[in-house]
């Protein structure tokens, strides 16, 4: 047998040991001297069909995997809020969540008037028609970029709107091209706005994946569930507390200034980051207050 | 100096073939004229074989059960000689519109452009072709014999210069004479000509000339004295050496098409299978001239339900005789017939067939015309092309022709008044906006550009309630205690903090005048408290909650 194996053959067969032909070649070896197999040229590990590096080629250790991009944040239009979370995430949908009064049209104004003036077109899917022309002119937003979808009509049922509030969003995503759709289920009933199927939520998510759009969505509660990369809970403090009223100086008098000299100056909103699942660490609550101020303020 | 001559032959056929392209396997055959004197004035080849020629009475052609009949559609001619313009424009814009089926093109200065003398007839016979008409083109050394060429030989021909009379000779006498073939209803002139073209043409023949050859090679003298100067033409275009410059027209501007139905359409599906038809030869003859549009009108001519109406009443009247009376009344609604237009108007010029269909399906779907259709005519109103310059660091903007689409989707979802961006109206007024279409285009960058580095603080927003929720006051001492609305029950608790009345009163001097008084409230709600604006109305003395501050 040759003491020489071909690299071939032995990349196309298990090589194998035959020890009588190997007595048979060397002949009889002397008392006490220890066998020494002869040299052959064995298979080496990396060239060949059976390596395994090539086996393992597509396989790439856990060590070495990447972490998948962060988005890219842009400014909510509030610099507390930025603070907070670090922008909005395009191509990613935010929730924004919280009772009437808790400043969600406010951050909402704020995002829109932030992307119409980073010179970006936007959409605004209304579910029940809300939207204060005299809110967005004060919030500086340039409404040539704002397209306004109204669904809903005076009496129409809440299941109608919410129809159209999908069907329009769809088709929205689909066309592309807007910086920052946002969502408006502000004032639909949660019932209604918790038929909304998570696969409708997965869908809008993919749908703005690798875009440069940001998906917001405002709602009573969060309905997205683990759709949604970014949860902002909004809140007011107590309205009735005196110390959120501004009013005229305040004088001896024990009792209370009359309305007439009330003044709604600003609404106070705290916001807290409930979820986030564009850093890898779990983020912890955090908490922040801000004012939203009314325009008669100054 | 070349010149080119684009030649339809049997053109009232190739107008309807144009209009109905799924004709041009079958025998087929124009009639014109009034009702029962109509009269088959063309055919096509497959209705010649089958005996059919031009004279004959409309009933003896519909002795020929596989014979397709069509009325002579001026209007179909006349869109099928602007697509003829259309072509020739593309090419030089000296075009000379000869007669309802040819165009003389001047070639000076375009063979730099176009290629040489074939590689441009082989392209204007493309062009024509692509415009839905079957050509002669012929390129010559001078109009006349152009048009002669292409008159007489089919396909494309290029007759080398001085070679004219050698290429014509073989021509039949009868291809000198093809203007003259009239209409019906010509004036006295057009008449006198026929005439004199007649006699001219049975002197010929009585002579035994039959070719241009034989007619070229007569003396020129013996043919001025007998036939006059009119001989002595014919002779020089028989040669192929008549010289004259071209008369050029500016085609006008007018992009229309136009189909007559046999069957009325009462389906929106086969209506769009024709417009889709329509638009792709307008959008052809568009493109051939480099434009764009930017509105499409869309007419249908409806049955006339009226007459039928009238005649249904006349029927169920027992055994009465109408009135004079009704009798005009019914023969005013049965010459009338009823129009249903649609203007589409797009933000930007734009040139997709495709997109145009969508949106036009998109609107009849939402105004369908509501009775069934007769007669399709749709006009396109020519624009520029947009130019746009592009840029690394441009912001991303919606695309025109998905975004027109989108918008016309949606449109139908919410209603046409319920989508686009918001304008605010001069008025202190409440709800003083109206909604105008989103066009991204129009948005400037001027205002942008100074805001962009100021940092913005936030306003306090408002909600609106849209329309105001109806809600009862309680007061005590003239002061707001309770508010309570019944159609939002969330709305609705003691009144925690109050500021105002604001008091605001406009249009006083117009119809429509207005006067409130605004509070903002804090309600106890079960999330807390929550903020309001509350309304009264002074004139008509309700309360509404407007919005609440978000």
């Amino acid at each position: 047998m040759s003491s020489e194996v071909s690299t071939l053959a032995a990349q196309s067969r298990p090589f194998v040991f035959d020890f009588e032909e190997y007595r048979a070649e060397v002949g009889p070896q002397p008392s006490g001297a220890q066998a020494r197999p002869p040299q052959r040229v064995v298979p080496t590990i990396g060239s060949g069909a059976f390596s395994a590096d090539s086996r393992l080629a597509g396989i790439t250790p856990a060590s070495r995997l990447g972490a998948r991009p962060t988005p890219e944040m842009v400014s909510s239009g509030i610099a507390a809020m930025d603070a907070l979370t670090g922008g909005l995430p395009r191509g990613c949908l935010t929730e924004i969540c919280g009772p009437a009064s808790s400043g969600r049209t406010t951050l909402l104004l704020a995002a829109l008037a932030a992307a119409t003036r980073r010179g970006e077109f936007c959409a605004l899917v209304d579910a029940s028609d809300a939207l204060d022309p005299q809110s967005v002119a004060a919030a500086r937003v340039e409404w040539e970029r704002l397209l306004w979808v109204r669904c809903g009509e005076n009496s129409c049922p809440a299941e109608h709107r919410l129809e159209q509030v999908l069907r329009a969003s769809d088709l929205l995503l689909e066309s592309g091209g807007f910086g920052l759709i946002a969502l408006d289920l502000g004032d639909l009933p949660e019932p209604a706005a918790r038929r909304i199927p998570l696969t409708t939520w997965f869908r809008f998510r993919r749908a703005v994946e690798h875009t440069p759009t940001v998906l917001l969505a405002i709602e009573r509660q969060p309905i997205a569930g683990s759709c949604s990369s970014l949860l902002i809970r909004l809140g007011s403090t107590n309205m009735g507390a005196p110390e959120n009223r501004v009013s005229e100086p305040s004088t001896d008098s024990p009792f209370p200034a009359p309305s007439h000299a009330q003044l709604l100056t600003e609404l106070k909103i705290t916001a807290e980051m409930v979820r986030s699942r564009l850093d890898r660490k779990p983020v912890r609550s955090a908490e922040i207050t801000f004012a939203g101020k009314t325009v008669w303020a100054g | 100096m070349p010149f080119a001559c684009i030649y339809v032959p049997n053109f009232p056929v190739a107008a309807v073939f144009r209009a109905e392209p799924e004709l041009r396997t079958q025998a087929i055959a124009i009639f014109e004229g009034k009702p029962p004197l109509e009269k088959v004035c063309a055919v096509n080849e497959s209705a010649g074989r089958m005996g059919i020629t031009p004279g004959m009475t409309k009933a003896q052609a519909e002795l020929c059960v596989e014979l397709t009949l069509r009325p002579r559609s001026p209007l179909q001619e006349a869109a099928g000689h602007a697509a003829l313009l259309d072509c020739a424009q593309s090419f030089s814009p000296c075009v000379e519109d000869a007669a309802l089926d040819t165009a003389l093109v001047d070639l000076e200065g375009v063979e730099p452009l176009f290629g040489s003398l074939p590689e441009i007839a082989h392209a204007m016979s493309r062009r024509v072709t692509s415009l839905g008409l079957e050509a002669h083109v012929t390129v010559a050394s001078n109009p006349d014999a152009a048009m002669l060429a292409a008159r007489g030989f089919s396909g494309v021909t290029v007759i080398p210069q001085g070679k004219e009379g050698e290429s014509l000779g073989s021509l039949p006498v009868e291809v000198l004479f093809a203007d003259c073939e009239g209409e019906e209803g010509e004036g006295k002139q057009k008449k006198d000509e026929k005439k004199e073209s007649t006699r001219l043409l049975l002197t010929l023949e009585r002579w035994g000339i039959r070719h241009l050859c034989a007619l070229a090679a007569l003396p020129e003298v013996a043919l001025s004295e007998r036939l006059g100067q009119e001989g002595l033409r014919l002779q020089q275009l028989a040669r192929g050496t008549a010289s004259r410059t071209l008369v050029p027209v500016e085609a006008p501007a007018v992009f229309e098409e136009a189909i007559e139905l046999e069957y009325p359409i009462v389906l929106l599906e086969p209506l769009a299978f024709l417009l889709n038809r329509l638009l792709e030869q307008i959008c052809a003859r568009l493109a051939s001239r480099a434009l764009n549009t930017q509105e499409l009108r869309l007419t249908l001519e409806l049955e006339n339900f009226s007459s039928r109406k009238q005649q249904l009443e006349i029927n169920n009247q027992p055994c009465s005789t109408p009135s004079a009376t009704e009798n005009r009344y019914s023969t005013i609604c049965s010459n009338r017939r009823e129009q249903f237009c649609r203007t589409l108007r797009l933000p930007l010029p734009m040139l997709d067939p495709k997109l145009f269909l969508k949106l036009l399906q998109l609107d009849l779907n939402t105004h369908p015309p509501g009775a069934p259709i007769r007669k399709i005519h749709l006009a396109a109103e020519p624009a520029r092309s947009r130019s746009a310059q592009g840029g690394l660091f441009l912001s991303p903007s919606p695309e025109p022709e998905k975004l027109e689409l989108t918008l016309a989707r949606i449109a139908g979802l919410v209603g046409e008044a319920r989508v686009g961006s918001l304008e605010l109206l001069d008025t202190y007024r409440a709800e003083g906006f109206r909604m105008k279409r989103f066009v991204p285009g129009a948005a400037s960058e001027t205002n942008r550009h100074k805001s962009s580095s100021e940092e913005q603080p936030a306003i306090a927003a408002l909600r609106m309630f849209r329309p105001p929720l109806r809600a009862t006051v309680t007061l005590e001492n003239g002061e707001l205690v309770r508010v309570v609305c019944s159609k939002k029950k969330e709305v609705q608790g003691s009144v925690l903090w109050k500021a105002g009345p604001w008091r605001s009163s406009g249009d006083w001097w117009e119809r429509e005048a207005w006067a409130r008084d605004e509070w903002d409230i804090a309600l106890q709600t079960a999330d807390g408290a929550a903020l309001y604006r509350l309304v009264h109305d002074r004139l008509g003395g309700s309360w509404f909650v407007d919005g609440t501050y978000d």
